[in-house]
């Protein structure tokens, strides 16, 4: 990538108002003295914050039955176990102190699972900062305890009601507040995506997952990981944990997407039962790059749908888009039901309750370790106490093989 | 000279915003020629973009009244077709689906103004389209003889304002305030700052977010502005008109007299021959 261009081969760029224009110069300015060349130590404060607020660095974990029950070596990257318990914090805590160096004022965000939003407000609390965060009324619904962690941490949450209610509604409605404050008023942009030079900012502040878990593997298993697996929304932890193994031509990168209930689309609706952008996606603009996206044959956006709402997103970064046109990343999916397989499997195997999101990271390596190698660096992007309600309702729902018994749990209340 | 040059010969241009399709094909057929009844000089027709993310709650709310009935680019083409005006047309969209227009065989801005062109649209404007990405588009508009209208905000400063200033064509749309676009009562000064910036430009300048009555209209046209630019204000007639379930003939004569207002405010805004008006000399 060039950090001067924007562009990843052909996807990338800057598609927004006028109005926002002169802040993405500002912002492409700031990003390039502070985070490429560290001017007033600034990535010194940014990775200091990290390991005494963040608590990083986060474990890299030999997952000894999943690898019994695989013959493979399984390493978990527990980016769960970093504060607020997925790797958001990583993004919002570099570009929430990035502001502050930049003399910004306020702090808007928007979010989907309501992790990036409680990340966001996690760094603004302990940075000083006002923060509001804007959030799909569905969304809503579904996350309730990050909306409660959010205003614990004193951010105003506003829910967005148009259209489904997700995340494409939550970023075009910060965008809007951002066009009409921007002077004052920075981005917390949740992913790496968006216009330049957000796409390579957020991946450079979630770097930090592949530079801990090379230097680990290495040290337990005495090699480069033949494979590295997680889940891809956005795709911002997935870009944060392949971005050190990019040059490694012979680490496989799996990107794991949410194939939702269908891979099929409603074109006559506008819907498609998925979050399938790499694997189904076509070439579009959407929140200010040129990238892959979900849409109909006009270039309408479709609404997309995943039960995690993390991943539930029609658009995804451009990089990845280049990285997987390129061959150097490899796009596969897993449905809903699946990805409640690959949740309780982790649970029930490691005692460690995955984000339904890195679910979808697991469930793939359930069913194709044969393929993936000796070694499998697996990406917990976050930890699934917020996914709780969902888990117990789409469980009780669906017939999942490997799920404790839910329904009696459900009906008694937990007295069973 | 272009027809949309031509429009700001005579006095201030009055240039009213309506999205295509909204509530539905047929009445708004009839809400655009309303408005050059009650004197439009150019008329700007939005083409439903379902991640609207430049404008506010009131015209986001029309464009979602139109894509539910049906609009699609290919039915816009046809509505423009169907119209019965003679004052140029502009078409206001996003720019994906001006990348996407087109079939298997081509794609993109070159079929997008091609068939555009041939329907009678005179020039486009592309809100989240910068002049940093705007070299295809541009093309195909000098291939087609269309303009390429650009806005210039009031955080546009510098340099920008060099890049868009040899980028534009048609008039300039200078946007009053930040934010979305939404009808507003107060205007502000922000407008003086924009137009004094450009006031050397060799292109009509026209003012538009948030402009919503007559005495805004002569405000804008009084601050130097060549013309402006109303599209919420309208569009809010239109949603009355669905809320209370009035018949399109009632809607389409008050959008008429709405649009009299608006003309006959920046015609009041424009220096006399008398008495030439001191910012314009
Ligand atoms: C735990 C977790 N993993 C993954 C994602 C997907 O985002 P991305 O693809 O940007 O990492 C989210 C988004 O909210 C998340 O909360």
């Amino acid at each position: 990538m060039s950090s001067e261009t924007g562009k990843f081969g052909e996807y990338g760029g800057q598609y927004v108002p006028e109005a926002l224009m002169p802040a993405i110069e500002e912002l492409e300015d700031a990003y390039e003295r502070y985070v490429l060349n560290n001017e007033d130590g600034f990535m010194d404060d940014f990775r200091e914050r990290l390991a005494d607020f963040g608590g990083r660095p986060t474990p890299l974990q030999h997952a000894k039955r999943l690898s019994d029950r695989y013959d493979c070596d399984v390493y978990l990257k527990r980016e769960d176990l970093l504060h607020g318990g997925a790797h958001k914090l990583n993004n919002a805590l570099g570009q929430v102190l990035l502001a502050k160096y930049m003399g910004k004022e306020r702090i808007i965000a928007e979010t989907g699972a309501g992790q990036h939003g409680t990340a966001t407000a996690m760094a603004c609390a302990h940075l000083g900062m006002p923060c509001e965060v804007y959030m799909g009324r569905r969304d809503i619904n579904r996350q309730r305890p990050n909306v409660f962690r959010m205003r614990l941490n004193g951010a105003e949450v506003n829910p967005v009601t148009v259209g489904r209610g997700t995340l494409k509604e939550a970023i075009s409605e910060t965008m809007r507040d951002w066009a009409t404050n921007v002077e004052d008023t920075h981005y917390v942009i949740g992913s790496v995506v968006g216009p330049h030079p957000f796409p390579a900012m957020v991946r450079d502040f979630q770097r930090v997952i592949s530079e801990e878990a090379r230097e680990q593997i290495r040290e337990k298993a005495g090699q480069l990981p033949d494979s590295v697996v997680t889940c891809a929304g956005g795709g911002s932890n997935t870009m944060g944990v392949f971005a050190e193994f990019v040059d490694d031509e012979d680490v496989g990168l799996y990107a794991v997407e949410a194939g939702g209930s269908s891979l099929e689309v409603n074109e006559e609706e506008g819907v498609a039962p998925n979050s399938a952008t790499l694997s189904t996606g076509t070439e579009g603009v959407l929140h200010g790059s040129r990238t892959r996206v979900l849409q109909d044959r006009d270039g309408q956006i479709m609404e997309s749908h995943s039960v995690s709402a993390g991943l539930d997103y029609a658009g995804v970064g451009p990089e990845l888009a280049d990285l997987t046109d390129r061959g150097r990343v490899t796009a596969v999916n897993v449905d809903d039901d699946r990805a409640l397989e690959g949740f309780h499997r982790l649970s029930q195997l490691e005692g460690v309750i995955p984000a339904l999101e890195s679910a979808h990271a697991v469930a793939y390596v359930e069913a194709h370790h044969d393929e993936l190698g000796d070694v499998v660096l697996l990406n917990v992007s976050g930890r699934g106490d917020k996914d709780l309600e969902t888990v117990l309702e789409e469980t009780h729902n669906r017939d999942i093989e490997n799920a404790p018994d839910i329904d009696t749990f459900a009906a008694t209340g937990g007295f069973q | 000279m272009s027809r949309i040059s031509a429009a700001f010969e005579d006095g201030p241009a009055f240039i009213p915003y309506l999205a295509a399709g909204d509530p539905n094909y047929e009445a708004s057929l009839s809400y655009v020629e309303a408005l050059e009844r009650g004197g439009a000089d150019v008329i700007e027709l939005g083409l439903p973009f379902s991640e609207p993310i430049a404008e506010g709650p009131t015209i986001q709310s029309a464009i979602v009244r139109s894509l539910e009935g049906g609009m699609t680019p290919t039915r816009f083409f046809e509505f423009v077709e169907d119209l019965d005006v003679d004052v140029p047309l502009v078409c206001m969209t996003y720019y994906n689906l001006i990348y996407q227009f087109g079939d298997d065989e081509e794609r993109g801005p070159e079929a997008f103004v091609r068939r555009a062109a041939e329907v009678g649209i005179d020039g486009f404007v592309v809100p989240d389209l910068p002049a940093e990405e705007a070299d295809p588009l541009r093309e195909a508009c000098d291939a087609h003889d269309c303009e390429l209208i650009f806005i210039v905000a009031p955080t546009t400063k510098g340099e920008r304002l060099e890049r868009i200033m040899s980028q534009v064509s048609g008039y300039v749309y200078v946007q009053a305030r930040l934010g979305t676009t939404g009808a507003r009562t107060d205007l502000s000064d922000q407008t003086d700052a924009s137009l004094e910036r450009i006031a050397e430009w060799d292109v009509p300048k026209a003012v538009g977010f948030g402009i919503s009555s007559g005495d805004h209209a002569q405000r804008v046209i009084e601050a130097g502005a060549d013309g402006v630019i109303v599209g919420s204000a309208l569009v809010d007639i239109v949603a009355q008109g669905v809320e209370r379930g009035d018949p399109p003939v009632t809607v389409a004569n008050r959008l008429e007299s709405k649009a009299r207002e608006l003309k006959e405010g920046a015609l009041r805004g424009a220096p006399s021959d008398e008495q030439p008006h001191p910012e314009r000399t």
